[in-house]
């Protein structure tokens, strides 16, 4: 629709696009937001970090119009402002895009950029080959190839973001705020997004870019602001500082090493795939995961992995091959029969698949265990209780009652009660999908000492990370995936960076 | 620390602990506590009190007599309310019960007056049920269709079905010793006989509910498919099996219909679905899945059924006691959120108060 | 860590124009397996008995679809964003027997008057169920079941035993259902207008196109800044508006309301919205396509009589259709969704 502004004057020191002062957030007795600070200047990329619990998205649901906040000043280029609703944030050209866009699957990519403000054609009505027109100009000019005709339903996550990047600059967004965009996607992916932020920036747009990853935030960002516990802390040029004096301001403490890894006694093989495939989605995976060990599945988001985790669980069916547990053949597609042989599963997304949100802290973690505290196939409420109080304090799980729904508890506390359900079980296998994604930095050395811990106990790990450092850090063996295929196996010895990308990415030789 | 380019003064922040407590209330409930305030037992509590104030004010309705019939009114409803509730528990909803009690209807009587022995028409009656179970069961948890639309299409089609196989005759002329069974009471007290069936089909879904891994996993299944999957719950097995019990128990409402009004027809117990549901929902089950007991939608059935019956003798027409369910049902679903509401508004308006110099 | 990804050559893509066709194909592909079926059913019914397709017998055909489809028009405004009205029925039926005392009452009332307030009658009973459940954010069908027992038990009190007849109304009221313009019953033609505003405003104003996003994803949608309580509570006045409006066809159509006029028509109406590929979880779906499965509906109790089935029949086979088309709706998601996994997995 309109052209953003592309004539900017020079890097001086111009007025804020946006500036939000001491805002502050309660919400009953829990204060969300105790001072959020932030300061966005046009044409540059600011990152926002913290732990989890910092008060980062109550302060980006603020600018969002989202929520008002109790006190403090915010002013848009200048003005003083008071969103009262999500219509007012963007009317002050302001555009949020959180870390699952939210498109309507059921309408047109088209649609979904101009939701609300179609353009109009003959008597009024809405035009569709307009409509679809200005989509596509907007996506040659992000240089993505995506068909504004086709509905969003099936879209991957990264194609979202660009369809709600796309709509900020049609919008004509002074200020484009994006909440964790990266954690989902592929190394292209994100080099893809990364070029069109630099593209909007080199034009003037301000954006606010939070995110968890250090690696993204130096290379991306001109400005670092840390909040820490609902506060604002500090910013500095990101030229200025380093990822440790970042990280020690965000923990306000020093925090131990990262990972935990002590040596464990590996011993006789607990899992074994073979020639596992499946269609389309993956082709002769075979490994062994011995007890004590812990083996990593690395390689790109969407190379497979949490697809052969699940066939080998029991969630997804698989075509051919054979999974072998303490010696004896699995039954395919029955999680309950994985279970019953001494498996857990802690799955990717927490709050879909890991935990049932509404249910009781107890509830959730005596899930697992339904059938095992039964008298003649009646469930013993007394035994039930005794062993979630029992496995949620092993785990250090911080709640008020046990009768909370687990939804009330922080996200690195909900971690801890996947992991407590599990290991009620008392497994001897336990696949992990990405065991520290979206967990603040506090907890995430908890997570992993726990890891570390149970692979002591002799306990096979099946763990699947896309934090290079998180696989290198605790890997005895490093299993990279390409598109559907095992195309390495590093011991801990050969396993760094550069060999393991090179697996994860590379056909034959690399491409050019 | 390097150079900070501060758009505030930065403060050092205060160490005073944020009030970020995990809870969403302030205070401990305990268990009992939780128990006593929670959405079934307020029904249970509205059931108690009714039936203690009709009991002094009306007359005649503290009798044997009132618990007779007010117990034979209910007990289809009561029946079909059972795999309804751990249904709805699971997030699904059954709406062809009644068509399936009238395809039984109808199918006892071309059956009996077929000339085959009242036994076996029973058991056929009972097989015809489960089998419009499995139908249903097999569209919604094997094809995963939605199952309001396929339970919408099935409510046309067994209650076709009805129509087909017996038209528009009505069979009445069964065995009397069994009709009158069917209408019999226990002893004085104005119960029954055939409460005790009912009573065993309520304890037996309860028990299976509330107090076995497959009622567990219902709960479970009901606020997350995907996460119950992950901890080994069947959920497609479950759903299967809980229409085939609808079937059953549907069935068997529809045996009792037509013996208890000696008559199999091809519209009895039509609209039943609608008066189950609502039922349910008044004893708490959530619409949405997860929530629910059956001690609460005992107590739904039973107070709709002593309202209407107490109406009835209040010479209340009998035309407008269906307003009454329609508000107790609305009422219910309605109260919670108003509560919430002026919950809420209270304390933004104390927040405003507090914030204000 | 992504740095070493930086070799990786942009994704390929399938060009524009063929997903394009595609996906106009899959869109138009919602009412299409209605009126196939549609047009088999007057096809093979024709030359079974050809007085099926008389003057007389294409009037019935429409007179009987008309009243189910305004219904449906309505039903659909709301099943778009994920809610849905039982009390159709009831507000029906209490609009019909209101439309009868007030031509009892007064006799002379100009006839554009009675619309006039049976609509605002249907649009009060609407509000009653829309203010419900946007203010209490309580589920439609929860209410709404609700609703349907208290209307009907307000008509019930209201009418008690007592019937108004078409005697009881002007004859130029029952001539609406009776007299022909080009053709087509004056009723019918009502509802055809009534079916071509509604799929307008759905597909080309902003404010239809808001119900779908609705629908498709109710918290997207407030997210959005669509004022979805706003929008709601339009759909169930304008559905109010519509069950009146059929209810005042519906006296001038049938010779006899009272108490129990419409009773049980919710399900069916529902059933044609189904049929005509409207999704019951939201999202989409098109009045054109309920309007067409109310006609499917109807017309199939009319084919049953011309070819002589035994009327029973009837009931059972609109079962199977509104299975059939949950089927087919599933089915064709289902290669949707194939069809996109597989450019999908051509792009990572």
């Amino acid at each position: 629709m309109q052209q953003t502004d592309s004539t900017r004057s020079g890097p001086l020191r111009e007025e804020p696009a946006l500036t939000l002062i001491h805002a502050a957030k309660t919400f009953g007795p829990v204060v969300a937001l105790a001072d959020g600070t932030i300061e966005i200047l046009p044409g540059e990329i600011h990152a926002l970090v913290g732990e989890n619990g910092a008060g980062k998205s109550t302060l980006v649901k603020i600018l969002a119009g989202l929520h008002r906040p109790d006190s403090g000043d915010f002013r848009v280029a200048g003005e003083s402002v008071q969103f009262r609703s999500v219509g007012d944030s963007k009317e002050a050209k302001i555009s949020v895009i959180y870390q699952e866009p939210t498109l309507f699957p059921d309408l047109s990519v088209a649609e979904n950029i101009f939701i609300g403000r179609q353009p109009k054609g003959r008597f009024g009505l809405i035009s569709r080959s307009a409509m679809v027109k200005e989509a596509a100009r907007l996506f040659e000019r992000l240089g993505v190839p995506i068909d504004p005709t086709r509905i969003a339903e099936g879209l991957s996550i990264a194609d979202q973001q660009i369809i709600e990047i796309a709509k900020a600059i049609s919008l004509d967004a002074k200020v484009l705020v994006m909440d964790e965009p990266t954690a989902a996607l592929s190394g292209v992916e994100v080099d893809r997004l990364f070029a069109v932020a630099r593209s909007l920036r080199e034009k003037g747009t301000g954006i606010l870019f939070i995110s968890h990853r250090f690696e993204e935030v130096f290379e991306l960002c001109d400005r670092i602001t840390v909040m820490r516990d609902g506060r604002y802390i500090a910013t500095h040029q990101t030229v200025d500082v380093t990822v440790e004096e970042i990280v020690k301001e965000m923990v306000g403490r020093d925090i131990g090493a990262l990972f935990p890894k002590t040596e464990a006694e590996i011993g006789g093989v607990v899992l074994e795939v073979e020639q596992l495939s499946r269609a389309g989605v993956f082709k002769d995976i075979s490994f062994q995961v011995r007890s004590g060990e812990i083996v990593a599945l690395a390689g790109l988001v969407g190379a497979g992995r949490t697809e052969v985790a699940r066939a080998v669980f029991g969630i997804d069916p698989y075509d051919a091959g054979a999974i072998t547990f303490e010696g004896r053949r699995l039954k395919a597609r029955d999680p309950q029969a994985s279970i019953t042989a001494g498996m857990g599963f802690v799955p990717e997304d927490r709050r879909k698949q890991g935990l049932v949100m509404e249910l009781s802290v107890a509830r959730n973690v005596t899930l697992t265990l339904r059938n095992k505290f039964t008298t003649a196939g009646l469930i013993n409420g007394a035994a039930e209780r005794r062993a979630a109080k029992h496995w949620s304090e092993r785990l250090h799980v911080k709640t008020g009652s046990l009768e909370h729904p687990v939804s009330t508890l922080s996200g690195g506390n909900q971690q801890k009660v996947v992991l407590a359900k599990w290991l009620a079980t008392e497994p001897r296998l336990l696949i992990i999908d990405e065991p520290t994604r979206g967990i603040d930095v506090g907890t995430k050395s908890e997570v992993h000492r726990l890891i570390s811990e149970l692979a002591g106990r002799g306990i096979a790990i099946l763990m699947i990370s896309s934090e290079l450092p998180e696989v290198l850090g605790m890997a005895d063996k490093v299993l990279v995936m390409r598109e559907g295929q095992i195309t390495a196996e590093l011991n801990r010895a050969d396993a760094n960076p550069e060999s393991i990308m090179h697996a994860a990415t590379s056909t034959a030789g690399g491409t050019p | 620390m390097s150079e900070t380019t501060t758009p505030t003064s930065n403060a050092p922040a205060p160490e005073a602990p944020l009030t970020r407590s995990p809870s969403t209330t302030p205070w401990r409930k305990t268990r009992t506590a939780k128990l006593l305030a929670s959405r079934d037992a307020i029904t249970i509590y509205a059931l108690v009190a009714f039936l203690i104030y009709a009991s002094i004010s009306i007359p005649r309705f503290a009798s044997p007599v009132t618990t007779g019939f007010l117990l034979l009114d209910v007990i289809p409803v009561l029946l079909i309310a059972m795999p309804m509730t751990l249904i709805i528990i699971t997030g699904e909803i059954d709406l062809s019960v009644a068509s399936i009690a009238g395809l039984t209807s109808a199918t006892m009587g071309v059956l009996w007056a077929g000339g085959m022995n009242i036994w076996l028409v029973l058991a056929v009656s009972v097989l015809v049920g489960v089998a419009c179970g499995m139908f249903n069961g097999f569209l919604i948890a094997v094809l995963g269709l939605p199952s309001l639309a396929v339970t919408i299409g099935t409510l046309a089609l067994f209650r076709g079905l009805a129509l087909v196989t017996i038209g528009d005759n009505a069979v009445a002329n069964f065995p009397k010793p069994l009709t009158a069974f069917f209408t019999s009471k226990l002893g004085a007290t104005g119960i029954p006989t055939v409460m005790i069936g009912v009573l065993v089909v309520i304890i037996a879904f309860g028990v299976l509910l509330h107090f076995t891994p497959f009622g567990r996993g219902l709960f479970g299944m009901g606020y997350s498919k995907e996460a119950a999957a992950f901890v080994g719950i069947k959920v497609a097995r479950s759903k299967f099996w809980l229409y085939v019990a609808s079937g059953a128990v549907s069935a068997l409402a529809g045996i009792f219909w037509t013996l208890r009004y000696t008559s199999a027809r091809s519209d009895n117990a039509t609209g039943l679905e609608l008066a189950v549901i609502a039922a349910v929902l008044l004893g708490g089950v959530s619409i949405f899945g997860g929530k629910g007991s059956i001690l609460g939608v005992l107590a739904g059935v039973l107070l709709i059924g002593s309202l209407n019956y107490a109406l009835r003798l209040g010479r209340v027409s009998d035309v407008v006691l269906i307003t009454v369910t329609g508000l107790l049902l609305i009422l219910s679903v309605v109260a919670p959120s108003i509560g919430s509401a002026i919950r809420g508004w209270r304390h933004t308006r104390r927040v405003r108060r507090s914030t204000e110099p | 860590m992504s740095s070493a990804l930086d070799s990786r050559k942009a994704p390929t893509r399938q060009p524009v124009s063929r997903g394009w066709a595609a996906t106009a194909s899959v869109l138009r592909l919602r009412e299409l397996p209605v009126l196939i079926a549609l047009s088999v059913l007057v096809i093979v019914t024709y030359l079974i008995n050809p007085l099926f397709l008389s003057a007389q017998g294409v009037k019935d055909l429409l007179l009987n679809a008309t009243i189910i489809m305004i219904l449906a028009v309505g039903q659909t405004l709301l099943i778009v964003t994920r809610n849905i009205d039982l009390s159709v029925g009831s507000i029906l039926g209490l609009v019909a027997f209101g439309t009868g005392s007030i031509f009892a009452a007064m006799p002379n009332i100009p006839i554009i008057a009675v619309f006039g307030i049976g609509m605002a009658f249907g649009v009060v009973l609407g509000a009653v169920n829309g203010i419900l459940v946007t203010v209490a954010k309580v589920p439609a069908l929860v209410i709404t079941l609700g609703t349907l027992y208290v209307f009907r038990g307000l008509n019930n009190a209201w009418a008690g035993g007592k019937q108004y007849f078409a005697g009881d109304r002007p004859d130029a009221f029952g001539g609406l259902s009776v007299d022909t313009f080009l053709g087509f019953p004056i009723i019918t033609l009502v509802a055809v207008v009534v079916v071509i505003a509604v799929a307008l405003y759905m597909s080309g104003t902003r404010a239809g196109r808001d119900l779908y996003a609705i629908g498709s994803d109710p918290e997207a949608a407030k997210a959005f800044g669509i004022k979805v309580s706003k929008r709601v509570l339009l759909a169930f006045l304008a559905n109010g508006a519509l069950a009146g409006l059929a209810g005042v066809l519906y006296a001038s159509r049938f010779n006899s309301v009272g108490a129990t006029t419409g009773t049980g028509m919710e399900l069916t109406v529902i059933a044609a919205a189904v049929v005509g590929g409207v999704a019951i979880f939201g999202g989409s779906g098109s009045v054109t396509g309920a309007a067409l499965g109310a006609l499917l509906l109807t017309t199939i109790t009319s084919s049953l009589t011309a070819v002589r089935v035994d009327k029973f029949w009837q009931q059972a086979i609109v079962g199977i259709l509104i299975l059939a088309a949950i089927i087919i709706d599933r089915l064709a998601s289902l290669r949707t969704a194939k069809k996109l996994r597989i450019s999908e997995a051509r792009n990572v």
